[in-house]
């Protein structure tokens, strides 16, 4: 809290998967794991380093990626954006690794990303988040708004009113996520009638309940982050506040339906590429085989199945490039048909900004916490930079943009 | 609506925050009010009380008796905890911040190894009432009632007991009170044991209300050094009226504006404090008074 220390505690952990199937000579392909192990995101996050756990030891087992074994080099970031500096310059640095996958918050993402543009590597963030990194180092699993809320909002206008009350985590997330909920809200008729950003770690909401009856609203839109603000929804539902709900991030990421005493989520709808209960060949199959490696996984959320896909994704990306240099892979992504099926359906590379498209589903929560599925959409893309202006084919800015803060013209 | 409606959303809202202010502070208030130690540990025994009492109510008993058992597990700890590591450090209070800090690390990784990242909640009893439009939750309104009974208990046992008035006679000066034959390392023992139960037991009432995860201490954490530092050394003459002024600043500034500026609100009120009262609330009435 008032001290930091370069804690060797953060414990290293270098996993060695490569068994004896593979020759002498053949050198393994690193792969640097920082992800949140412990402290405020561990919860949604430890899920995410056993499906890369899984998907190392699979893709050994199959012969390993072009006939190399995978190695995994981990760090745990603890939830500290200060940590992914430290942790990504190792990796980059020290380690040698071919690729990273990092970071749960985007707070860290934009923490660990100029460290990676500096060393010219390859990152994978396999997180939803608010969109807009147009970044030729970067390729981005997760789902982004113009894939979740272009889906969500009509559907709950349609159903439950125009009048819509944002409460949204205050860092860069829940700011630029909120501003999409605005833009989208209006396109398709709605209000907004209220918005409130709340600090991370805030655990307390009696009075952000009372702003939000008082302002009326016909569903509230939750972007909250973190374990502490999840507090939210047993007191909400505790004062009786009944409102239908939708977010971007909440039920895929942090399981609250699982932890909460029904009803306290009753009607909260989410757009997710990929939440466990989702009743499909390839989403058992991925349950069956996750659980039997990890047994006592409380739940296996949207970012875990992102970062399986993932890893497919990188081996496809090495393997038709015969190389892990980033130019060779940039290659590859610039023919625009690299494609994984993964456990929620088809994800293939945008070229023009290495984010992918998902087949979104629409989770319901009802009043027990069962969820069920009343829509989805397939191969829904992320056009929102490609529209704006990012073209990673033509030229690298390396930026984060925003609705309000677009590329340049003629980019 | 009408002013009386509006009046009572008032006074709900700063009861609650009253309430959270208080509960998370007062087991603060006496192991850093009184004996001095900076406790960075103060949430992981909130946590100790939350898990232990929803432990128990899954284990079947009533949450009046869990909640207890909740304060009663966190008291035991503090006490293990004040014999191994506290006690050779009295005397120098800046090493408990690293010592405190250490077992709070511990106590947090220790809870996700041991127990995974989340425990299942028992929910919120009681309801809610509803009143001009808006809806309360009745359950609130108990934690409240706890905050000022708490109070209450405690200014009886400090000023009505033999632990109180020992208890007081060896932190203002222990060697005269071991002079007296006062066991003074029982009493230290006994008193940092009490704070621990009284965080523990604002983490057993909290419990049913928030998502149960190892770093669930921290949300405490902010509010309960800033009623601290804000009310000085005395939990009666400054804990409760800090609680008051800053539960007034935070209701009034989150309903304005939003949780951003309640949390700015409190922290400037620290600033201010600490400017013109250094030695807190208490501090200056008890330096008028002498």
């Amino acid at each position: 809290m008032l001290i930091t220390s370069k804690s060797a505690a953060s414990a290293l952990g270098v996993l060695l998967l490569a068994g004896a199937a593979f020759g002498q000579d053949a050198e393994p392909i690193k792969l640097g794991v920082l992800e949140d192990q412990s402290g405020d995101f561990a919860l949604a996050t430890i899920g995410k380093v056993h499906a890369i756990q899984l998907a190392a030891e699979e893709i050994n087992a199959a012969g390993g990626i072009d006939g190399r074994p995978l190695e995994l080099v981990e760090y745990d970031t603890q939830s500290d954006n200060t940590r992914f500096q430290e942790f990504m310059r190792r990796v980059l640095q020290r380690d040698k690794v071919d690729a990273v996958f990092a970071g749960f918050s985007s707070a860290s993402r934009e923490a660990y990303r100029p460290i990676v543009n500096q060393f010219d590597g390859l990152a994978f963030y396999n997180n939803q988040y608010e969109g807009g990194v147009c970044d030729a180092n970067m390729i981005v699993t997760g789902a982004v708004p113009e894939q979740q809320f272009s889906t969500l909002l009509p559907y709950m206008i349609e159903n439950y009113g125009p009048n819509v009350y944002t409460i949204a985590a205050d860092y860069n997330f829940g700011q630029i996520s909120a501003e999409w909920v605005r833009n989208i809200v209006a396109e398709n008729g709605g209000t907004m009638v209220g918005e409130e950003f709340i600090p991370l770690g805030v655990s307390q909401f009696s009075q952000t309940i009372q702003n939000i009856q008082a302002a009326k609203p016909d569903f509230v839109v939750t972007l909250l982050v973190g374990t502490a603000q999840a507090s939210y929804y047993e007191q909400a539902g505790a004062a009786n506040l009944g409102l239908p709900m939708a977010s971007s991030v909440n039920v895929g990421q942090g399981y609250e339906h699982k932890r909460f005493t029904p009803p306290s989520l009753k009607d909260m709808y989410a757009t997710v590429n990929y939440v466990e209960e989702v009743d499909t060949p390839a989403s058992k199959e991925f349950v069956e085989k996750f659980r039997a490696k990890f047994p006592d996984e409380p739940y296996i959320n949207q970012e875990a199945s992102n970062s399986y896909a993932a890893v497919y994704l990188y081996k496809q990306l090495v393997e038709r490039a015969k190389s892990t240099d980033l130019a060779e892979i940039r290659k590859v992504i610039a023919e625009g048909d690299v494609c994984v099926d993964g456990p929620g359906g088809q994800m293939c590379i945008d070229p023009k900004s290495q984010h992918v498209s998902h087949t979104i589903h629409l989770a319901h929560v009802t009043e027990d916490h069962s969820v069920e599925f009343p829509t989805k959409w397939d191969a829904i893309q992320p056009y929102w930079l490609g529209e704006a202006g990012c073209d990673l084919t033509v030229s690298d800015p390396s930026e984060q943009y925003t609705p309000s803060n677009p590329p340049p013209a003629n980019g | 609506m009408d002013i009386f409606n509006l009046i009572f959303s008032f006074l709900y809202q700063f009861g609650d925050a009253f309430a959270f202010l208080v509960l998370s502070a007062c087991g603060l208030a006496v192991i850093f009010g009184m004996m001095g130690v900076i406790n960075l540990a103060h949430g992981e025994f909130i946590m100790c009380g939350a898990y232990v009492s929803t432990s128990a109510v899954h284990a079947g008993l009533p949450l009046p008796l869990a909640i207890i058992a909740g304060a009663v597990a966190a008291g035991i700890a503090g006490m293990i905890v004040e014999l191994v590591v506290i006690r050779p450090l009295y005397q120098r209070p800046l090493d408990t911040i690293v010592a405190t800090w250490g077992i709070s690390m511990i106590v947090t990784q220790g809870t996700l190894i041991v127990l995974g990242p989340s425990m299942q909640g028992v929910g919120t009893p009681f309801g809610s009432f509803t009143m001009g439009g808006y809806s309360y939750s009745i359950y609130r309104v108990i934690l409240m009632i706890a905050a000022i009974g708490t109070l209450a208990l405690l200014w009886l046992m400090f000023t009505r007991t033999r632990f109180g008035l020992l208890s007081r006679a060896t932190i203002q000066v222990p060697h005269v009170a071991e002079a007296m034959g006062v066991n003074t390392n029982l009493i230290y023992s006994l008193t940092f044991g009490l704070g621990a139960a009284l965080a523990g037991l604002a983490g057993g009432l909290y419990a049913p209300t928030m998502t149960l995860v190892p770093t669930m201490g921290a949300s405490f954490m902010v509010e309960a050094f800033v009623t601290v530092v804000v009310g000085g050394a005395d939990i009666f003459l400054g804990t409760a009226p800090a609680a008051a002024i800053l539960g007034i600043i935070k209701a009034a500034l989150t309903g304005w504006q939003g949780q951003l500026a309640g949390q700015i609100g409190l922290l400037i009120a620290v600033i201010i404090v600490i400017r013109i009262l250094p030695r807190g609330i208490s501090g200056k009435i008890l330096k008028e008074r002498a």
